[in-house]
């Protein structure tokens, strides 16, 4: 493990990007986790009376058209937004695992039936299908985070089944099968160790790409619903602002939509650079 | 031919090779220094570690960025090579040098079939125009016995064979009669009988064009077969370099001795095969002896630690030690 | 000797598909026969080696004695008992497969590099002879111990290991569950020449103090000559000379045999020798023509007999096999070889 850390160290160091990233994901961990406590104001209080003011000294980046904070909303809503995200990269990483891990190392008719599946989801525009999922299922938050991880799944499943299929020739396999390993065992306790590093990347890499899904889906109307802070919805609200000139109100979201996604692609290069330098593009 | 007399092609003098990585500094070559006269065959021979591909990439002026020159030239008809820029290097290699590598397929382009690679090649270099440059590199190919040349020139690398694709490296090599041939592990891999063809065709074509040969290898008994000299390369020092005969019959160098006895070949029996004692210094010492083979030498005596003498046995035999054999 | 293992007959054959044709009339698939017809036995205590060239088979046979391939057709008993008929998936579960292990030719690709040296060497003791923690503990230092890996690189990945000491943890791992036949995939050839003889002493050393049995597999003919007292000589997918290593290294009877020794070079100062040199294509396995000596189209003495009656593996004398209709042989034993010069691929053997 210190051989890690110590690899961590240098290659966070080496590369500004990275350790700026670093930072910047600890910072938005840290709003997720304290949000409310750090917001200066009540995010749901509104007061028409401050209705569209712009930036000042009381509200750093101004007030929305119901007098509501925007700062403070954009606080508690990193918590909502990166929930979402985190549970759906979850479920599509722990889901697409299993079904590439199966699909490498069975072949035949499980490959071909996972195959089939990753191919018709992948058939679809991607964000068009998750809308289709949302608005057949209902505007709740567990079918955006459904709707996410299915969009999310073909590609988790076929990097987990490229790997596989590496490793299954590799020499340790067959020493494995030599020692009186059971192919499932050989399955979980010798090939998935030595594919989830590189699964592991790429879930940093698809997390700022599902925050987007999860803000569009919301931005259009399909996600999450008002008066709930969320960085979509937070956008959508303002983009009618835009031409009557107050342009803090969908700017300010817009911005912290786009930190959050360049934090989560910066930060899946530097993992991907400590954890497998090679396959640096 | 009498060293003495002859100018040698190639002159490698003084020459130190580092790596920057992240663990620290790699010493990979120190100080070494050999000849090359025209026509004949050296080996060096060398253990992994040992910096015999170093040593060739460096002559080449193909190092890896990472690689630094900190001392030493490398004169070839009077020039300092490692003074020359790119442009230059360019027009001398494939034209008076060329390199074989160790794995023929990966060495070729994987996209381009074979003919082509070879008119490419007589094309950049003799000057041909596209035409006569693919003739030529069918002829190329009938001279390195590659059966039914035509055909061949329109395969891809991956249709052929490990043995067929060195050929078509060797004939790319040679297409534009250089003066000097570096190959480097160049039958690694490849089986026993194909080996043998190969080795013996580079043996022939060299002999027919007067071109020398630097062979890069760490198997002994392959340099004992091919090659008028062999240099002994340990941990990045050339610590012995004679004509096979005597290196094989009286090695002088302790580490020489213990690389014949290591050596299968002439074994009679398991117990007659001797390991090498100790193991290779770590490079990135900056507190590495003088002598680097001296802590793992049977014959260590105090006065090892001083500098590295290079003694002169003979007009072609040299030996870095301080009490040879 | 107590014969061990036993193979008898063994074929693999794989399916190819044919480029070109119209699938529908592509009716029979075309085969490549890895293995053809090989028999052999290895005897307790006994070094044999298996020598040949690329793509001559060696390597899927061994896998099949191993048990981790399973033969066309063919039998394979060790023991004694019938081993060939358990299916290679389920050989794992069964009391004989702590019986046959094997090392591998890559020491870097056969460790599981995220496993340390311990795990390795643990792992088939957990799985075939599971014990408890404290004795695992100790049967893993026991057997770092007896391949000379110092106990502190027991907690290291591969990554962290030198060449030499990969291939012990490979060798160690073997061993753990006291096998009585080794199988050894090329185990030096990957190794520098000064691991190589340490690797050799210590295979020596262990066979001598487990009374362990093995089948070496090399291409390099020198190391085959010190370490085996028997060797089989394979091209094609078949055995073309069977004999003692001082016998057919001293004087080959196959020509592919003689072939094969004059290419490997010798540290002899006469610089390069008389080579047979062997002109002409290799044949192509697939669906190769059994009447036709798989070595013909190389080979610098055939005949038309050659073409019309592939020769059959027949003993020659003094515990010699040879499968040729011309082979070089002494005066004395050339009497035999006229009565089985007819016989072709087609016989048992």
């Amino acid at each position: 493990m210190t051989e890690l850390f110590s690899h961590a160290r240098y290659v966070l160091t080496q590369n500004p990007l990275s350790g700026f990233a670093f930072v910047l994901f600890v910072l938005l961990l840290v709003l997720a986790v304290f949000g409310p406590a750090l917001a200066p104001h009540d995010p749901f209080a509104g007061n028409t009376g401050q209705a569209l003011q712009p930036p000042s000294a009381l509200h750093w980046l101004g007030t929305d058209q119901l007098g509501r904070d925007i700062l403070s909303r954009i606080i508690i809503a990193a918590r909502l937004d990166l929930a979402i995200a985190a549970a759906s990269v979850a479920l599509a990483f722990v889901v697409g695992t299993a079904m590439g891990l199966a699909a490498g190392y069975l072949g035949g008719w499980t490959d071909r039936v996972v195959g089939r599946i990753t191919d018709t989801i992948m058939a679809f525009p991607l964000f068009v299908l998750a809308m289709g999922i949302v608005a057949a299922l209902g505007n709740t938050i567990i079918n955006i985070v459904y709707a996410t991880a299915i969009i999310g799944l073909p590609l988790y499943a076929r990097l987990a089944r490229a790997e596989t299929i590496v490793r299954c020739g590799a020499g340790y396999v067959e020493a494995a099968r030599l020692c009186g390993n059971s192919e499932l065992r050989i399955l979980l306790g010798h090939i998935l160790p030595n594919i989830m590093p590189l699964m592991v990347v790429q879930t940093s890499l698809t997390f700022g790409y599902t925050i987007l899904n999860v803000a569009g889906l919301s931005f259009i109307g399909l996600g999450v619903r008002p008066p709930t802070a969320e960085w979509g919805i937070m956008v959508a609200d303002g983009a009618s602002f835009i031409i009557s000139g107050e342009w803090w109100v969908a700017l300010f979201p817009g911005l912290a939509l786009m930190v959050a996604v360049f934090c989560f692609n910066l930060l899946g290069d530097g993992l991907r650079d400590i954890i497998d330098p090679r396959s640096r593009t | 031919m009498k060293p003495d007399e002859v100018v040698p092609l190639l002159t490698v003098e003084d020459l130190s090779v580092e790596f920057r990585t992240r663990s620290g500094t790699v010493h990979a070559v120190d100080r070494i220094g050999f000849d090359i006269y025209p026509g004949e065959t050296l080996a060096v021979v060398g253990e992994s570690g040992s910096g015999k591909s170093v040593t060739s990439y460096a002559i080449m002026g193909i190092l890896d960025n990472a690689a630094r020159v900190t001392s030493g030239r490398v004169l070839f008809r009077g020039t300092d090579l490692l003074k020359e820029d790119e442009v230059r290097m360019r027009e001398i290699r494939g034209r008076e040098f060329a390199m074989i590598f160790q794995n023929p397929r990966t060495a070729l382009n994987p996209i381009r079939p074979v003919g082509k690679q070879i008119a490419d090649v007589l094309s950049r270099h003799a000057g041909l125009s596209a035409s006569e440059a693919y003739r030529r590199a069918i002829e190329v190919l009938a001279q390195v016995k590659i059966p039914d040349p035509e055909r061949r020139a329109r395969a891809y690398p991956f249709e052929l064979s490990g043995g067929m694709c060195q050929r078509v490296m060797i004939a790319m090599a040679l297409s534009c009669r250089p003066a000097l041939l570096i190959a480097d592990e160049p039958t690694t891999g490849l089986d026993a009988t194909i080996q043998a063809v190969i080795m013996d065709l580079i043996g022939e074509i060299a002999q027919a064009q007067g071109m020398a040969t630097l062979l890069i290898t760490h198997d002994l008994a392959l340099a004992s077969e091919q090659a008028d000299r062999i240099a002994v390369m340990h941990a990045g020092h050339i610590v012995e370099i004679a004509p096979t005969k005597d290196l094989l019959t009286a090695p002088r160098h302790p580490y020489t001795r213990s690389l014949i006895a290591a050596t299968p070949a002439p074994a009679a029996s398991l117990s007659e095969l001797a390991a090498i004692p100790g193991a290779l210094p770590d490079l990135r010492r900056d507190d590495l002896p003088p002598c680097r083979y001296s802590e793992r030498c049977p014959r260590h005596e105090a006065d090892c630690d001083g500098p590295l003498p290079l003694e002169r046995l003979s007009a072609r035999h040299t030996v870095a030690c301080w009490h040879p054999l | 000797m107590t014969v061990l293992l036993e193979a008898r007959g063994l074929v693999k054959r794989f399916a190819v598909k044919k480029d070109g044709g119209w699938w529908p009339l592509n009716r029979r698939p075309s085969q490549i026969f890895a293995v053809d017809g090989v028999s052999f036995s290895v005897a307790e205590g006994e070094t044999v080696g298996l020598v040949g060239e690329s793509g001559c088979g060696k390597s899927t046979l061994v896998r099949i004695v191993a048990r981790l391939l399973d033969a066309t057709s063919g039998e394979i008993t060790f023991g004694g008992a019938d081993i060939g008929s358990v299916p290679a998936r389920q050989f794992g579960r069964m009391p004989q497969r702590a019986n046959i292990q094997m090392v591998f030719q890559d020491p870097t690709d056969s460790l599981n590099p995220r496993f340390t040296a311990f795990d390795a060497i643990a792992d088939p003791v957990r799985r075939l002879r599971p014990m408890r923690r404290a004795d695992l503990k100790a049967r893993v230092f026991e057997m770092a111990r007896l391949c000379g890996l110092p106990e502190e690189l027991l907690s290291r990945f591969p990554h962290q290991l030198s060449g030499g000491q990969k291939a012990r943890v490979g060798i160690a791992r073997a061993l753990a569950v006291e096998p009585k036949l080794l199988i050894l995939d090329e185990p030096t050839s990957a190794l520098d020449v000064s691991v190589q003889v340490v690797i050799l002493h210590l295979l020596q050393e262990l066979k001598e103090r487990l009374g362990l049995s093995y089948l070496f597999i090399s291409h390099d003919l020198n190391v085959v000559r010190l370490l085996c007292k028997r060797v089989l000589v394979m091209y094609a997918g078949r055995i073309v000379e069977q004999g003692s290593t001082a016998d057919v290294f001293g004087a080959p009877a196959h020509p592919y045999t003689a072939a094969l020794l004059s290419a490997i070079p010798s540290m002899s100062t006469e610089g390069r020798r008389a080579r047979i040199v062997l002109t002409g294509e290799p044949v192509s396995p697939i669906d190769p023509d059994p009447n036709v000596c798989r070595f013909y189209s190389r080979c610098p003495s055939g005949t038309s007999l050659c073409t019309s009656a592939g020769p059959a593996l027949v003993p020659v004398g003094s515990g010699r096999e040879v499968a040729c209709h011309f082979p070089r042989l002494a005066q004395s034993e050339v009497g035999r070889v006229e009565g089985v010069r007819a016989g072709s691929y087609n016989t048992t053997g």
